[in-house]
Formats: C-alpha cells, structure tokens, sequence
C-alpha cells in the first residue's frame, strides 16, 4: 500500500498576508492519499478545506513543508509545469459548476483535450465516453443555460474525467445542488472512482456528501483533528 | 485550440461585437476627422496662397513690417530685373508682381455725376499677357459669374457682391478714385468687363481686379510692385523647399540695413499660417491620441465587465492547464484580432463619408459672413494616403491597451485568487 501513495503532505503550513502580519490557514499537515482514494477534507468554514485543495491542486503553493503530487514538489514547481502537471495529471469539480456559456456540451468537455493535442478523433471518441459516464449523451449539442444544474455539474464531471486524469479535486460540488441531484453526482463519482480507480478528494461540509466518503478528514483551524477510514462493506 | 477560440468570441456577442462597434466608431471619425483636417489646413493654404502669400512672398522689408496698410510708397522698385533674374534662378517656379492697393470706386450716370459709389480692395495681377500664370492662380475662369475675362487695357473685374451693390453690370464704366505710389491723387476710368465670386469670403466683399500695366499707370508704379510671388512647382506648398529658396534669396542682403532692400517670406511665415500648418500636423497626432485614449477606457471599461465574467473562463483555464502567460496571450490575440476587424471596416466608413464630403463639399458661406480667413465658403474633406491606415493606431492600439490593462488583473493575481473570486 505505501508504495501506491500519490499525494504526500509533510508539515505543510500556509499562511496568508493579512493587514501588517500573517494568517496561519493551514498548520502543520501532515496527509498521505493513495491511489483511487475517495476522500473528503471536512470542517467547519474557514478551516482551511479549500486552501489545501489548492495547494495540492498546485493553484497555490506551501508557505513552509512540502507537499509532493505525483511526485512533483508543488512548492518547486514554475508556472508552466504547474499548469502541465494540472493538464495532464489533475481534475477540478467547482461549486459553480463554471462550464463555459458560449459554448456546447460537447466543447465543454472536449476543452482540456484540446491543450492535450489529441486528433480530433480520439477527441470525440474521450469526449463521448466521458458523456456516458454521467448520463448526458443526449445533450451534446445543448449549451450549459438549457441545463438544470444539476445537468451542469454533470458535465462538470465530464470535463474534469474526459481526459482520464489520476486525482480529481473537488470543492463544494453540491453546494449549489439540491439533495436528488447530489445524490446522483456522488454516485456518479463513485462509479467512476470503482472503474477508473481515480483518486477523489473533496471539500465539503455537506452531509450528503460526507455520507459516500470512504475517508473523512477533519480540519479546524488549520490542523487535522481527525482522519477517519469509513468501512463501506455495508 | 485556436479555432475553439475564435468560436467562442464569434458567439460571445459582448466579447466581439460591442468592441468591434466601439473600434468602427473611433476609426471611422478618425479617419474622417483626419480627412476634415487635411481638407480645411488644404484649403486655407491654397486660398492664401493664391490669393494672399504665394508660396513665398518678396516685399521690401519696410512694406512687409506695414503690410496690412498697403503702403505702396515703400513698394519694390526695379520689378522687372528683379523677375527676370529670379525666373533665370528658379526655372521651375512660377514668378509673378502684384500691386495691392485702396480706393474709391465711383460709378457715374449719363451725366458723370456720381451714381454709387463704394471702397474698393484693388488687386492688380497680370491679366493681359500671353498665358498669365495668373489667370489660374486666381481660377478667375471659374470664378467668372457674368461678363467676360478683359481682353485689352482699361477693363477690370470687380466681385459679383461688389457690383450688386453698386448696381453695375458689365459693360458700364466706373472711376477709380486712390492715391499714386507718391501720395498724390490717382483718377483713372475703367469698364467693367464681368463680374467675379471666389467663393472666398475676404475677396468677395469688395474686390477690384486691374491688369497690373493698367494700375502701374495709374498709381505712378511704372517698374514698381506691391510684392513679388513665387510658386513651387506643380503648385503644391513645401515648407523645406519654400525655406531654402527664401534664405538663398535673403542670404544676399544679410547684413544690411538697407529698408528698401526686398526680403523673401514664405507662405509658413505669413499672417499667422505657421501655427496652422503645426496645428494640421500636430493634429493628427492628437486626434489619434485622443481616439486611443477615448476608446481604450471604453474598451477597458467593458474589458473589465467582460473580464468579471471571463474569470469562470479564466479559471477553468488555468485548471484545466493552460499557464497565465498562455490565457492572457490569447487574450491579448483576440483583441488584436478584433481591432483588426473593427479599423478595416472603420477605414471603410471613414472613407467613404471622407469622400462624399470631398465630392460634395460642405457649404459654410453663411457662417462665415464677417470673416477676414483666405478659406474656400465650401469645404472639402481630403483624403491623403494617410487615411488609409491612420485609423488603425487607435483602433489596434486601443483594443490592445484596453485589454491588457483589463488583463492584468488576471495576470497579477494569485492563481487561487482568482478562484476565489470566481466562486462569489
Ligand atoms: N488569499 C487569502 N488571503 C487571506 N486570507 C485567506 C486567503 N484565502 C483564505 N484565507 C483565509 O484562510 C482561511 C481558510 O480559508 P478556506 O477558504 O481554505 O476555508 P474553507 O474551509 O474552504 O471555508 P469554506 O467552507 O467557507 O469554503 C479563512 O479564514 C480565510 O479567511
Ligand atoms: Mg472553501
């Protein structure tokens, strides 16, 4: 099992400038994931739930420790090889589903594929796929205001899996969605984490969520004050 | 990937088509502002030109210091060695004398008693001789509005306003009443062969066109002239060439003090023409700094809104791999792209008005009643290759700018930031 750990946290701290001095965000984390985890960071608002996620989502990077993603140094990262190590290796779900308005479902999901250079072919054939997996073959050609929200996040899903990618971050993924729709998105999650055995982690203090996840870790203020194993053999 | 984004700024209406308007807006009265410009400064260059300044202009230099009173004792003496050496000099250039001078027009009954009579702005040029360069100086066939061109000494022309008022026609006497170049009185009868309009408004008030063999005659200038007129070729003004003609010419006097010697100006030097001509080359500059500055806050501003919105994008972007530098350089594309688009089509409608105006003209007679400007009453746009692609500065410069300075947010901000702001 140790060998499979892709995410590895070390003494992370961040901290942000505030007015003169400094606001300590996270603590000292310390966190390993491995493969095909389904994780949720949970906690009370303003923990740190989102912090940490941008950090391993190399959206931001540590103040102090080390934290180490499909062993690359997020601190030591550039710019561009952060955005490769995003393009090639990582997905994000948002609260706001963020789909681009102007245009279809289709180019939505085939968006990351583009930066991938992959022919247009195997585009379609990913782009498709992707679409089964959560449900939304039909809408192809619809534009992200003809769907309900929850048809939204599903394409959402779409986008962050159609390239395959090992982790999929996710931050308050059904914030914005009533309890039917969460359900079925976590389901959808959780089939696709079986099958694909992709790395999951969430952000979330949504108890429908909190009820799927096979790992609970708790954050307040800044520290982990509890890192639980959910056994799902029920 | 480039395709995928000209498809999202073809659909995205305020992300293409707002900023395409405002760039055709700025373009297009750039472009016809600059035509405006060139028309008018053209304009009053040519009109003082031919009526006023020449391209240079000879005086003796106590005339030139009271030139606006005429006072033709001080006048040029030795006219003809003078033109005769400055033609050999300058063989391209056209030379000719004038005489300005005041008088009384007297129009008699058939008893040679005084009818009307009115102040008359005498100019004599050479209307008599054999080709007279003169005759298109003053376009005086266009102006022509009854009678004809005098064809033998002792015919005049006098402007169409003038005879109006005086209630002569052509074919009827008048005397004109002035003072010789020795300040004695000068009397001479004339008849009036036709009747003129220029179209400018200092000429058509009062003007009185004598042959200058006639007004020599008459003013005792035998050999003398009010001033001495020299043309570039093709008749087109150029400051350098008109400035280096002028100090070889002046060169010759330097040093003295003589106030009789004659002293060559150029047209720039003249009446206030210089801050004219600055002001036609200074102001192209400004009126594309001023578009660039007008349209970039427009474009920024609405950069900015569409930015706000853009961030989702922006966002989704950056997560999904591209780096700032690669967002914020398609970014930057785009806008140039769209300030391509919106200046060629700009261009297009600034022309095209730009030149009807320049067919049409715009007539500004009545409003320039009372004024003493050597400017045509009808107005013309004129197109110069300029126009071609002086609306691209503001137009490519202002899309840019205002997306840069409403990229930057973008650029400058943390990664996380931005998702941040994303998610309120
Ligand atoms: N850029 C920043 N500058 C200053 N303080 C920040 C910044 N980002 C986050 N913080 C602070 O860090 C703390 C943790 O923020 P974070 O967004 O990670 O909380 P969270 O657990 O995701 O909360 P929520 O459940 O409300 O989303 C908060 O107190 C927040 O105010
Ligand atoms: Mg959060």
């Amino acid at each position: 099992m140790e060998d499979s750990k892709i995410i590895l946290i070390d003494a992370l701290v961040k901290q942000f400038p505030i007015g003169g001095g400094e606001f300590t965000a996270l603590d000292g984390i310390d966190l390993t994931f491995g493969k095909g985890e389904f994780a949720g960071v949970v906690g009370p608002s303003g923990s740190g739930k989102t912090t940490l996620l941008n950090i391993i989502g190399s959206l931001d990077t540590p103040t102090d420790g080390r934290v180490s993603v499909l062993d690359q140094s997020i601190g030591d990262l550039s710019h561009k090889k952060a955005a490769r190590l995003r393009n090639e290796h990582l997905g994000f779900i948002f609260q706001t589903f963020n789909l681009l308005p102007v245009y279809t479902v289709f180019e939505n999901v085939e968006f990351p594929l583009l930066l991938l250079k992959m022919t247009a072919a195997s585009r379609k054939n990913a782009v498709q796929d992707a679409l089964e997996w959560v449900g939304l073959s039909n809408k192809v050609k619809s534009r992200p205001a003809q769907l309900s929200g929850g048809e939204c996040q599903r394409v959402a899903i779409a986008r962050a899996m159609v390239k395959r990618p090992e982790i999929v971050l996710a931050d308050e993924p059904t914030a914005n969605l009533d309890a039917e729709n969460s359900h079925n998105i976590l389901q959808t999650m959780e089939k696709l984490n079986a099958e694909l055995e992709t790395t999951f982690i969430f952000a979330t203090h949504d108890e429908k969520v909190i009820r799927y996840l096979h790992r609970k870790i708790h954050l307040e203020d800044g520290r982990v004050v509890k890192d639980e194993l959910i056994d799902k053999k029920n | 990937m480039i395709r995928f984004l000209l498809k999202g700024l073809l659909r995205d209406r305020s992300r293409s088509l707002f900023p395409i308007l405002v760039v055709i807006a700025g373009v297009s009265l750039t472009v016809l502002l600059h035509g405006w410009i060139t028309g008018v400064i053209g304009d009053m260059v040519n009109s003082n030109a031919n009526f006023s300044t020449g391209h240079v202009k000879i005086m003796t230099k106590a005339y030139a210091e009271n030139e606006d009173q005429m006072p033709n004792d001080l006048a040029l003496l030795g006219v003809d060695e003078i033109l005769t050496d400055l033609r050999k000099r300058y063989p391209d250039m056209i030379w000719v004398n004038r005489i300005r001078f005041g008088g009384l027009l007297d129009i008699p009954d058939e008893n040679r008693e005084t009818k009307t009579h009115g102040p008359a702005m005498g100019l004599a040029v050479d209307l008599l001789s054999n080709k007279s360069p003169e005759i298109a100086n003053l376009n005086i066939e266009k102006a022509l509005v009854h009678g004809r061109l005098p064809e033998k000494p002792g015919e005049i022309l006098i402007s169409d306003d003038f005879a109006t008022k005086l209630g002569v026609s052509p074919g009827e006497s008048a005397t004109l009443l002035s003072s010789t170049m020795y300040g004695s009185m000068a009397m001479q009868n004339y008849v009036i062969a036709g009747t003129v309009r220029f179209g400018v408004r200092p000429m058509d008030r009062g003007a009185m066109i004598v042959d200058i063999s006639d007004a020599q005659l008459a003013l005792d200038m035998s050999d003398a002239s009010s001033e001495i007129l020299g043309y570039l070729e093709d008749h087109i003004y150029d400051d350098a060439k008109a400035a280096e003609v002028a100090m070889r010419f002046n060169a010759e006097f330097a040093g003295s003090e003589d106030e009789f010697d004659p002293v060559m100006l150029t047209l720039r030097e003249q009446k206030d023409l210089a801050s004219y001509l600055d002001m036609a080359s200074g102001m192209s500059g400004i009126l594309v700094f001023v578009f660039v500055l007008a349209m970039s806050l427009v474009l920024w501003n609405a950069g900015l809104i569409g930015g706000l919105r853009r961030y989702g994008e922006v966002g989704v972007r950056l997560a999904i791999g591209e780096n700032k530098g690669q967002v914020y350089r398609s970014m930057i594309y785009e806008s140039a792209l769209i300030g391509v688009i919106g200046s060629v089509i700009g261009t297009a409608i600034g022309l095209g008005i730009s030149y009807l105006i320049q067919v049409k003209g715009f007539d500004f007679g009545s409003m320039m009643k009372s004024s003493t400007m050597m400017l045509s009453n009808v107005l013309r746009t004129q197109i110069t290759s300029e126009a071609y692609y002086i609306g691209f500065l503001p137009g490519l410069f202002s899309t840019v700018l205002g997306t840069m300075l409403s990229g930057i947010g973008i650029y400058k901000r943390q990664t996380a930031q931005l998702f941040k702001e994303l998610e309120v």
